[in-house]
Parts: C-alpha cells; sequence; structure tokens
C-alpha cells in the first residue's frame, strides 16, 4: 500500500493574515487490535507524530494514537509573516518518515 | 473416444483442506440485526475505556492541573453512522498573543478501546486556535478536549455523538 501525502497550502497570503493548512497521509493507522480475514492480527502501524514547520521553525505539532481515523486529516492555522517553505512531517511506527513541502508567498 | 473422466470431476481433485470460516467471514456472510449484534462484542480480549481511564489519562496530560469549563467549543455531529471517520473541530477562545495563547490541546474518548486520540501542539504564532480532524468513536460517547492555556490554567470541553449501528436503522 502505497503512503501519499497530500497538503494544501494558499499560494499567496498578505502579511499578518491568518491562514489555514491542510495535510492528509493516506495511511491505514493499523491500531494493532484488528484481525484480517485469516484470523490473524494486523500488527500495529500507526503514524504517531505529524510536525509542520516554516522554515525549519516548528509551528505546530500533533500527537496521533489509535483514536485518529485512517488516513490523518489535520487542518490548523498559521499567521503569514514572510515568504517561505512549509515542511510537514508524518512519522511513522516503524521508522518510516513521509514528508511533503510546499511554498507560500507573502505579498503586501 | 469417450471420455473416461467421471463426470463428478471434484471426485478426482485432492481431498481440499478443510477451510475453516472465521466468525468474521460468518459475520460478513450473516448480514441483518444478528450480525450487528455479534460486531459490537468483536475484538475479544480487547476492554473498552471507561470515562475514568479518560480522566486519568487526561489528568496525566495535564499533569492535574484543575479543569475548568468553558472556552473550548468543539463540534462533532450529535448522530453519526460512520464512527471510524468522525469529523471534529475544537477551536478554543484566545487571542493568541505572546503573553495568552493556547500551548495545548488533548483529545480524549470517554468510551473507545483506549482514551488517547490526539494532542495537538499551538503557539502565538497560530493565530487561531482551531484544529480540524477525524477521529474514530466505538460507539455513542462524550468526547472530552483539554486547551493548555500559557498562564498554565487549562479549560474543558465535551460533545457527544451517537453512533447508529448501521444495520438498517435499528440502531
Amino acid at each position: 500500500m502505497t503512503v501519499t501525502p497530500k497538503v494544501k497550502v494558499p499560494a499567496r497570503a498578505k502579511p499578518g493574515e491568518v491562514v489555514m493548512l491542510r495535510a492528509m497521509l493516506k495511511h491505514p493507522m493499523e491500531t494493532g487490535w484488528r484481525e484480517n480475514t485469516a484470523g490473524e492480527k494486523v500488527p500495529r502501524n500507526r503514524i504517531h507524530t505529524f510536525i509542520c514547520e516554516f522554515q525549519d521553525q516548528e509551528i505546530f505539532r500533533a500527537d496521533l494514537h489509535s483514536g485518529v481515523s485512517a488516513d490523518p486529516y489535520l487542518a490548523f492555522f498559521t499567521t503569514a509573516s514572510a515568504t517561505g517553505k512549509f515542511r510537514f512531517t508524518w512519522f511513522e511506527d516503524g521508522g518510516n518518515v513521509y514528508t511533503k513541502t510546499a511554498t507560500m508567498e507573502v505579498i503586501q | 473416444m469417450r471420455d473416461k473422466r467421471p463426470l463428478n470431476r471434484l471426485a478426482l481433485e485432492p481431498e481440499t483442506e478443510h477451510v475453516a470460516l472465521t466468525r468474521r467471514q460468518v459475520l460478513a456472510a450473516g448480514g441483518g440485526a444478528a450480525c450487528a449484534v455479534a460486531a459490537l462484542a468483536s475484538w475479544p480480549g480487547v476492554a473498552l475505556a471507561t470515562p475514568k481511564d479518560a480522566q486519568a489519562v487526561l489528568a496525566e496530560l495535564t499533569k492535574g492541573v484543575p479543569l475548568q469549563k468553558g472556552r473550548v467549543r468543539m463540534t462533532l455531529p450529535a448522530l453519526t453512522e460512520r464512527g471510524p471517520f468522525t469529523r471534529l473541530v475544537v477551536a478554543v477562545d484566545s487571542p493568541m498573543t505572546v503573553d495568552d495563547h493556547v500551548k495545548a490541546i488533548h483529545i480524549v474518548a470517554e468510551r473507545n478501546t483506549v482514551p488517547d486520540v490526539a494532542s495537538f501542539y499551538l503557539g502565538p504564532h497560530s493565530g487561531l486556535a482551531q484544529v480540524a480532524t477525524r477521529i474514530r468513536i466505538k460507539q455513542s460517547q462524550n468526547i472530552v478536549a483539554v486547551a493548555q492555556m500559557s498562564d498554565g490554567t487549562a479549560y474543558v470541553g465535551r460533545a457527544r455523538t451517537k453512533v447508529l449501528g448501521g444495520a438498517g436503522g435499528c440502531g
């Protein structure tokens, strides 16, 4: 199963504007309790942490547990200060890391 | 020449292994109300959490700070048929300045298998203390959100969602 990150960041914003950032990762978020059709337990495989950085400065962090749905979706806000790059990072249980970047232009 | 194979070709095949139907397959084939009732008893060996467990988790997350009511607004459907994909929006009344902002928002479910749902960490640069996500709700229950402020206080908000059985309206 492929894990695909998707993010939505406004292309342009005014200085001081509060913008919404949205991030979704296509991921099963296995809890470790589910059984497959053969009756075997499906091993736990979750995204445990999500971090959003702007110019290498952390602006939002989320600790996700088994109560978060498959394909974890997050929508949050930040204040636009300067043109720069957002980096979205998802950390999986097995040590895999998924990253996606997006740029936002801040113009008067 | 006449084909001498017996008509019942299955008889020639080696005896197939006994295929044990799992309970889940039987359930999938069964359908109906019996299915829904049995599904509630699935996940053997995994006990459901109670509101007390949720309080304990919150106390650990907030390090025992007394929780005050208000300031936390939760948007959650009153009724849902898709418990594992329930939209949740948590918003906290806060100016989000350097002196007065929301540091963290913790979400717990009172009657899921495990109360922990998610924790979000914000700061003054967030501009707006609002987070939207999708959560798993195993059965009808209260979802609790706690906001930790920069001055050390903590505010609590609750919302209740009813999960329909999805077995033709008998939930």
